[in-house]
C-alpha cells in the first residue's frame, strides 16, 4: 500500500518533468526568466509570472505576519476563557471554506470597494512612493495579494496559537512572579518559545499562498505583463496555467507543464521547510496542525 | 521607590543588588505598564481585523446565496442565460459523485499506509511520512496537471479523471491522519492483545482501529471536506459541461467549476446560482468539519 503512494508521488513528479520537457529542449533553460509571454511569436518568458506570484505572495505575508501574529496571541492569551473555544473552533472552521468562495467573494464585493475607495485613498497617501501609480483597476496585484491574506489568515492563527498556547505554565507564572507586565511575559517568554512553530506556520501559509490558483485568477486581471504598480492587473504561475490551459497546445502546452513544474519545486521547498519547522517543536503538536494542514 | 527589608545590611552585596533590581523594576513600572497596554491593545485590534473579512465573507455568502435556493435550484440542472428555471442539480451530482469515487478509493488505501507508518519507525517510515506531508501543502494545480496528463491525455475529460486528482489531493491527508489517530491508541491495549496471544493482523483489525477509530473519522471528513472544495484540479480534468450526466466516465459538471465559471460572467442570474452554489459548498463543508468533531466526540465519550 505504501509502494502505490510511493509510485503514485513518484509517477506525479516524472510526469510534469517529462511533458515540460520539450519546452526546456525547444527553448533552453533561460526561456524560465525570459520576461516576454508570447504565443503567437514562439516566446514563452516566466519571469512576469514568477514576479507576480511572489509580489502577491508578499503583499498577503506584510499584512498577515504581524495580524495573524496578534490575533493568534489574542486567542490564545487574551480572550477570556468561556469565549475562547468558540472561537478557536471558528478560525479552524474557516481555514476549510475553499478558496473559490473567497475568489467570488474578492471579485464581487471586494473589487467595486478596492476601486472607488482604497485605491485613490491608498495613492493619495501613499503616493510618492511610486508604487501606486496608473489607473484604479480594483482588480490587480493589491488585491490578489489581500485575498491571499484573508484565505491564509486561518490557518497561520490556528497553528500559532497551537504552539503558543502550550508554553509550560511554569514559566508564565514564573515570568509573573518576578514582576513582569502582561506584554513582557507575552514577548519574552511566550512567544520566543513558540518561535519556530510560528515559523513554520507562517511558511506553510506562504506555501498555500504561493500556489493559490483559483482565488487568484479570479481577481488578478491576468495580465501577461511585468506590473509597474502595485495596482496594476498582473498573473501568477497558476493563474497563468488556468487560464491558458483550454486552448494551449504543442510548445505552449509544454511551457505551461514547464510552470507547473517551477510552481511544483517552489512548493516542495517551501512545504519542506514548514514541516520540519512545525515537525521540530509541535511534534506531540493539537489537532490544528493536522486539521488546516 | 524601593521596598527593602527592615534588617538588611546595606553591606550585603546580594541585598544590596536585590535592593537595586526592585528600584529599577518600580521605577520603571508606569512605562512598562503603559507599553504592556498599548501592546495589549494592538493584538486586540489585530483580532478585530482579522475577524471583519472572514466574518464579512461568511455573513455575504449567507445573505446573497440564500434568495438562490429555490426548489428548482436543487432539482433542475444547469439552464442557458436568460432561460429560468436552472439549477444545479447536475453540480451537486457531479460533486457528489466525484467525492464519493475518490473517497472509496482513498480511504482503505490511506488508512493502510497510516497504519504502516504508526507501527514503523525506521528510516523508510521517516521519508514515507516527509513526502505524505509535503503532498499535503503542493499546489493543487501542479495535481490538476498530473490528472490531466496521466488520465485525460489517455481517456479523456471524465469524472474519474477529477477522482483521480481529488483522489490524490486527499490521500496524504488521509494517510497523516490515519497515522496520528492510531499513534494515539495506548500501547497498554497492543501489549494485553499480544499477552494474549493474538496475531498482529488481528491485533490491528479487532484492537487498534477500533480504538482509533474517532481521530480515523474526524481525519478522512476533514479530508473529504477539503477534496470537496478544491477547484483548480477540476478545471483541468472534467471539463464541466451544462448537462445532466450521470456517467463519470464523461465530462463532468461540479459545484467549484460553476462558482469558477459563473462568477466572472456579466449576467445577474448566472451570479445569483454562483452565490447559490457558493453557500451549499460552504454548507457541506462546514457540516462535514464540525460533523467530524461531533461524531469524534460522540465515539470518544461511548468508549469510556
Amino acid at each position: 500500500m505504501v509502494a502505490i503512494f510511493v509510485a503514485l508521488v513518484a509517477w506525479y513528479v516524472i510526469s510534469i518533468v517529462v511533458q515540460s520537457k520539450p519546452a526546456f529542449s525547444t527553448l533552453g533553460f533561460s526561456w524560465i526568466i525570459q520576461k516576454t509571454w508570447a504565443p503567437g511569436q514562439n516566446k514563452y518568458g516566466l519571469l512576469p509570472f514568477i514576479l507576480g506570484t511572489v509580489e502577491t505572495t508578499a503583499i498577503a505575508l506584510v499584512l498577515a505576519v504581524p495580524i495573524g501574529l496578534g490575533t493568534a496571541i489574542a486567542l490564545a492569551h487574551l480572550v477570556p476563557d468561556r469565549v475562547r473555544p468558540a472561537l478557536s473552533t471558528a478560525v479552524e472552521l474557516l481555514a476549510a471554506v475553499p478558496s473559490v468562495v473567497y475568489g467570488l467573494w474578492g471579485l464581487i464585493v471586494l473589487a467595486p470597494i478596492f476601486r472607488e475607495h482604497v485605491e485613490p485613498f491608498l495613492s493619495s497617501v501613499l503616493g510618492w512612493t511610486g508604487l501606486f501609480n496608473g489607473p484604479d483597476n480594483g482588480v490587480g496585484l493589491l488585491l490578489a495579494g489581500v485575498i491571499l491574506f484573508v484565505m491564509v489568515l486561518p490557518t497561520m492563527v490556528a497553528i500559532s496559537r497551537d504552539v503558543l498556547a502550550v508554553v509550560p505554565r511554569e514559566q508564565v507564572e514564573g515570568a509573573m512572579a518576578l514582576g513582569a507586565t502582561r506584554w513582557q511575559v507575552l514577548r519574552k517568554v511566550v512567544v520566543p518559545g513558540a518561535r519556530t512553530g510560528i515559523l513554520g506556520g507562517f511558511t506553510l501559509a506562504m506555501g498555500r499562498a504561493l500556489g493559490e490558483t483559483v482565488a487568484v485568477a479570479l481577481v488578478i486581471g491576468n495580465s501577461p505583463f511585468i506590473a509597474h504598480s502595485i495596482k496594476a492587473p498582473a498573473a501568477t504561475l497558476a493563474s497563468l496555467i488556468v487560464n491558458n490551459f483550454g486552448e494551449a497546445s504543442g510548445t505552449e502546452l509544454s511551457a505551461l507543464f514547464g510552470a507547473g513544474l517551477v510552481l511544483l519545486l517552489i512548493g516542495v521547498a517551501v512545504n519542506g521547510m514548514a514541516r520540519a519547522l512545525v515537525h521540530s517543536t509541535a511534534r506531540a503538536g493539537g489537532a490544528a496542525s493536522v486539521a488546516v494542514a | 521607590m524601593a521596598t527593602t527589608l527592615g534588617f538588611d545590611s546595606p553591606t550585603d552585596p546580594i541585598l544590596e543588588r536585590r535592593r537595586r533590581i526592585q528600584s529599577v523594576a518600580a521605577a520603571s513600572l508606569g512605562r512598562r505598564k503603559v507599553y504592556s497596554k498599548i501592546a495589549v491593545g494592538v493584538c486586540w485590534v489585530f483580532l478585530a481585523i482579522a475577524i471583519v473579512p472572514l466574518v464579512g465573507v461568511v455573513v455575504y455568502v449567507v445573505v446573497k446565496g440564500l434568495p438562490a435556493w429555490t426548489t428548482d435550484f436543487f432539482s433542475h440542472p444547469t439552464t442557458p442565460e436568460g432561460i429560468p428555471g436552472g439549477g444545479v442539480w447536475n453540480a451537486i451530482v457531479g460533486t457528489a459523485e466525484i467525492g464519493f469515487i475518490a473517497t472509496a478509493v482513498t480511504v482503505p488505501l490511506g488508512l493502510l499506509c497510516g497504519l504502516f507508518l504508526a507501527e514503523s519507525d525506521g528510516r523508510t517510515a521517516a521519508a514515507v511520512r516527509f513526502t505524505a506531508d509535503v503532498m499535503t501543502g503542493v499546489p493543487s494545480i501542479t495535481i490538476g496537471i498530473f490528472g490531466y496528463i496521466a488520465i485525460v491525455r489517455n481517456f479523456g475529460y471524465s469524472g474519474l479523471a477529477g477522482a483521480f486528482s481529488i483522489g490524490i489531493i486527499m490521500l496524504p491527508v488521509i494517510i497523516r491522519a490515519g497515522e496520528t489517530a492510531i499513534r494515539g491508541v495506548p500501547r497498554s491495549l497492543n501489549e494485553a492483545a499480544l499477552a494474549l496471544g493474538a496475531r498482529r493482523a488481528t491485533i490491528a483489525r479487532r484492537v487498534v482501529v477500533p480504538a482509533a477509530m474517532p481521530g480515523i473519522i474526524t481525519g478522512v471528513l476533514l479530508a473529504v471536506a477539503r477534496g470537496l472544495g478544491e477547484t483548480a484540479p477540476l478545471l483541468l480534468t472534467i471539463f464541466g459541461n451544462q448537462y445532466m450526466q450521470w456517467n463519470p466516465t464523461k465530462p463532468m459538471p461540479a459545484l467549484p467549476l460553476v462558482i469558477y465559471n459563473n462568477s466572472s460572467q456579466p449576467y445577474a442570474d448566472l451570479l445569483q446560482t454562483a452565490w447559490g452554489a457558493a453557500l451549499l459548498l460552504m454548507v457541506i463543508v462546514l457540516v462535514l468539519s464540525v460533523g467530524s468533531r461531533v461524531l469524534a466526540a460522540v465515539l470518544q465519550r461511548e468508549r469510556r
